[in-house]
């Protein structure tokens, strides 16, 4: 079992200025590179002396991936930008105010001053028994210490585990789906932009990762088109305790209503599936009909369909139903059942 | 450089996880390796082939045009399987090499309908068929050094024309048992480690971890085995000198010609009315 030493393993810091160098740095050295943007994710490991690169690949000194850019259709958000920034940005706040909600709940107000929004959607899983080392499927082992029958799982997954069933963790995820946001990847082979329900992996697909990234990938800017520009957003977080916490569950979604009904909705839920799942399903389910308690009732019992619960975690199954009831029909109208 | 990959478990024992993965490339250059090299000898080295005939106007006249070798349920056993095989080996290590996609269901469906093929050729080859006709027998061994011998240009006499099958093709019966047979035991057991649809209740607690490492890896050496034994398998299968008996696993005959060159009838009877001795196969078309 992993052990705090507070002694980093022995790396190569590498620290370009330029985002091109940077991918031609990750490129060259492959998978012998770790990607750092704020660190909050990467000294857990080093220190944890878990993962041991050879060469540490330092993103703070690159000030075009800082910033976030307004235009005519939407905004970009540079990956390396501070969730603080993102929070109290102006825009973002009137025009995309889901996001901002999303990012003021992260963790404490010191972590998200040195967080950043690429760091937040590509950090790794929080499954206790991963990040204390032992060797579990996404470790590159054969078993999931989790879903066993005694296993600790009351945080895992109640949707897509397929042999590992932690669940991503980031608060951010789930609203830039909402918003339909796009990710601007930076590979060898040129500039990608992909869906930002695209960019995240689940297990089935490869069990070591919860992004697309591959070595000499880069995240370099997240875009949030204008579609949902000051539309009717819900985020709520759940969490053990109100700060300084991961979600047990959260919800976004954003919503354009008119004449009382749901003309164009997007929601998404985070920490009930290895990766922030799109309830399609349900916006598919309550377009055109009222925001209200009893669409919101369908909505959060759909939501639900499938739901393979793990020993210790089956409230997850009530808390999705009643978030995404709260998410369609508002809080004042919600009530909550077990 | 190990075979091994090991993994420190939470009790801090150093266990086996699977195998190396580098193994996968190993296996592929092995059975490249083996074609080109038997390709090479077979073109420039390997004398035509002679055997002893002496068969009798009698036999001759008994022998049809189209000789039955395989019938249509061993067929249709043979393809399900090289299905199922192919399904297994793409599922298990296209996402090793780097080609992502969902592969653990399909890998155990796949598993699963091998496991159900193989049980009924069991089956089907024990009760229905010859079953000793597979195996080598004392001709095979001393046909075996006698084509030794006469390829080194040694004095030897001509080995005997083949039973129903060549004494390669036993060797490669056993070799592809044993290895089909540790990836089935192996991989019915993974699948108590995976959500399996009900039909496996899963138990990660049947084993402990040295035991489960082990299981993994053996599954892992197997299946790298098996690389190697399909490319070669497949390679056979297309070489021209043995194509009229890859056609008689489609077609379920060979001709006559070539079942008095290769084959000889007194070791596998094409008679319907005779009923084999033991070891001596008839066709399975019987």
């Amino acid at each position: 079992m992993a052990v705090i030493r507070d002694v980093m393993p022995a790396f190569d810091l590498l620290q370009p200025s330029s985002a091109a160098d940077a991918q031609k740095l990750l490129q060259q050295h492959g998978e012998e590179a770790w990607v750092m943007a704020g660190g909050l994710d990467s000294f857990d490991w080093l220190k944890d002396r878990i993962k041991k690169p050879k060469v540490l690949v330092d993103l703070s000194g690159i000030d075009e991936l800082k910033g976030i850019r307004t235009n005519g259709d939407g905004v970009e958000i540079g990956a390396m930008t501070t969730l603080t920034e993102i929070a109290n940005h102006p825009v973002i706040k009137s025009q995309y105010g889901l996001l901002s909600q999303a990012v003021e709940l992260v963790a404490s107000p010191q972590i998200r001053n040195q967080g950043t929004l690429g760091g937040n959607v590509s950090q790794d899983a929080r499954c206790w028994y991963y990040r204390d080392g032992w060797p579990c499927y996404r470790a590159g082992g054969n078993i999931c210490y989790a879903d066993t029958p005694v296993g600790r799982n009351r945080e895992h997954a109640i949707f897509g585990a397929n042999r590992c069933v932690a669940v991503h963790p980031s608060d951010a995820a789930p609203a830039l789906i909402a918003l339909d946001a796009k990710f601007v990847i930076q590979t060898p082979k040129g500039e990608r932009t992909v869906d930002a329900e695209d960019y995240f992996l689940g297990p089935e697909i490869d069990i070591t990762r919860l992004n697309i990234l591959q070595s000499g990938d880069l995240l370099t800017a997240i875009r949030i088109p204008s579609t949902f520009s000051g539309a009717k957003f819900y985020f709520e977080k759940v969490r053990d305790r109100n700060v300084w916490d991961f979600a047990l569950m959260n919800v976004a979604s954003a919503m354009v209503v008119s004449g009382g009904n749901i003309d164009r909705i997007r929601i998404a839920v985070s920490a009930v599936a290895p990766k922030p799942m799109r309830l399609r399903a349900v916006e598919d389910a309550v377009r055109g009909k009222p925001a209200d308690a009893t669409t919101g009732t369908m909505a959060g019992n759909l939501a639900v369909q499938g739901a393979v619960p793990l020993q210790f975690n089956a409230y997850k199954i009530p808390l999705m139903r009643n978030l995404v009831k709260r998410a369609i029909g508002g809080v004042q109208e919600a009530t909550w059942t077990s | 450089m190990d075979f091994i990959t090991w993994a420190i478990s939470p009790w801090g024992r150093s266990v086996p996880i699977h195998i190396a993965w580098y193994l996968i490339w190993v296996a592929v250059i092995a059975g490249l390796l083996f074609m080109i090299v038997h390709a090479l000898y077979v073109a420039i080295f390997a004398a035509p082939k002679k055997f002893t005939k002496n068969d009798s106007p009698a036999v001759l006249a008994a022998v049809p045009e189209r000789v039955p070798r395989h019938s249509l349920v061993a067929r249709a056993f043979h393809w399900l399987m090289a299905i199922s095989m192919f399904a297994l080996l793409i599922t298990a290590f296209l996402p090793k090499v780097g080609v992502k996609f969902d592969w653990v269901t399909y890998h155990w469906i796949a598993g699963l309908v091998l496991t159900a093929s193989i049980i009924f050729h069991i089956i089907h080859a024990s009760f229905f068929l010859d079953f000793w006709s597979i195996w080598p027998d004392k001709i095979d061994l001393r046909d075996a050094k006698r084509r030794l011998l006469r390829s080194i240009g040694k004095e030897a006499p001509p080995p005997d024309r083949f039973a129903k099958y060549p004494l390669e093709n036993k060797l490669y019966h056993a070799v592809i048992l044993l290895s089909g047979l540790a990836v089935i035991v192996t991989g019915v057991f993974m699948m108590k480690r995976v959500n399996t649809a009900g039909i496996f209740t899963r138990n990660p607690y049947l084993f402990g971890d040295m035991t489960w490492g082990m299981m993994y890896v053996l599954h892992g050496l197997a299946g790298v085995g098996l690389i190697a034994l399909i490319m070669v398998h497949v390679y056979f299968g297309i070489r021209p000198e043995k194509l009229p008996i890859t056609k008689s696993m489609i077609f379920g005959y060979m001709s006559r010609d070539f079942y008095l060159e290769e084959h000889d009838p007194k070791r596998w009877a094409v008679e319907e009315s005779s009923p084999p001795q033991k070891g001596y196969a008839p066709s399975d078309a019987d």
